[in-house]
């Protein structure tokens, strides 16, 4: 395939995003010369047509993965046609796709393995629900205590990734939250990471008790599988 | 100590491990480890802490307190096999929803359809 190196894919994750999706893919295509594939996650809604429309390449899966399996699919995707960066945003529009170039900047100059975009770094507008704030800074504080690392955002899903990381995480690649799961990984694999500033803005969230348990859920289940690839081997 | 307790303690000990072992392994997924842990953990305490079980078995009016252990041993059996039952469903329907798309694409079919 002919790939040229050093061009970026930039993969979206899309579930039901189909009033957003099309703006963000046509933006990035107008303003980069990046490729741009959405992993559409089995949306009822017309999210595929819509991405396919601004141009992007879409992967429809036949039924719903979840957030890791989805971009899990399109690292895969990026690893076969030999892909040397991955760049990861949200379809939401949750992220400003003009701060493409900087979460790319370090690994294209050879710095870093992966550079993940923090909504904390640099002057921030970033205000998020309690509940948000105190599941980032758990999160924070676990990540930071286990690896050493000096992370601010650990729940980012901005990142842009390497070759080395996209064969590793096309194996091997968590499930619910799975950016916190992520940094032990590089950790493990001894990756260097980087964090640069971005903007983010705050996704509109129902609370329901429904959302409540699922938050507490998800904090034990992300923390338990966390704390297991600690201890667990690779390669 | 009577043994019943002491059983109770080094089995829900050793049940602990192996769950834990079996998700380094990979041969079980974090989410289908939860509510064995929990479980077994649970098992592990109320063993441990007579007092709290002797309390607990006689505010749900349990003479024998250790029978109170085996009714929270049952009563975690039953919520996984509900989860299982659940989890099951799900992937029954997901698997006949990639047969099918397979077939279709075999077919030549999947051209513009969504």
């Amino acid at each position: 395939m002919g790939i040229q190196p050093n061009t970026p894919v930039v993969i979206i994750p899309a579930y039901r995003e189909e009033i957003t999706i099309g703006g963000i893919v046509s933006n990035i295509r107008q303003q980069f010369p990046y490729d741009v594939l959405v992993v559409n996650d089995d949306s009822p809604d017309g999210t595929s047509a819509a991405a396919r429309n601004a141009g992007a390449t879409v992967l429809d899966l036949p039924c719903n993965l979840g957030i890791g399996g989805a971009v899990q699919t399109g690292l895969q995707y990026a690893r076969d046609r030999g892909y040397d960066i991955v760049v990861r945003i949200d379809g939401d529009g949750q992220h400003e796709v003009e701060d493409i170039p900087k979460v790319l900047e370090p690994i294209l100059a050879g710095r870093a393995d992966a550079v993940i975009g923090s909504r904390f770094l640099g002057e921030t507008e970033y205000r998020g629900s309690i509940p948000r704030i105190f599941g980032i800074r758990f999160f924070r504080l676990l990540v930071n205590v286990t690896t050493g690392y000096r992370v601010t955002d650990p729940t980012s899903g901005f990142f842009a990734i390497n070759r080395r990381l996209i064969a590793f995480y096309s194996d091997h690649f968590p499930s619910d939250y799975p950016e916190v799961d992520a940094y032990i990984l590089m950790h493990r694999l001894k990756a260097r990471t980087v964090e640069v500033p971005v903007r983010m803005y705050d996704r509109a969230e129902g609370k329901s008790s429904i959302t409540a348990f699922r938050a507490v859920y998800y904090m034990v289940k992300v923390t338990l599988s966390y704390l297991i690839n600690c201890i667990r081997r690779f390669g | 100590m009577n043994r019943v307790t002491l059983f109770s303690i080094f089995a829900s000990a050793g049940f602990l491990l192996y769950i834990l072992e079996m998700v380094r392994r990979r041969k079980l997924r974090e989410e289908y480890s939860i509510l064995w842990l929990f479980g077994s953990a649970l098992i592990l305490v109320l063993s441990l802490k007579k007092d709290w079980l002797d309390s607990l078995a006689r505010a749900v009016g349990i003479v024998y307190p250790p029978s109170f252990l085996f009714l929270v041993g049952i009563l975690f059996i039953l919520l996984i096999l509900i989860h299982f039952s659940i989890a099951i469903s799900k992937l029954h329907q997901m698997n006949k929803k990639m047969a099918q798309e397979i077939a279709l694409l075999k077919a030549g079919n999947m051209e513009g359809k969504k």
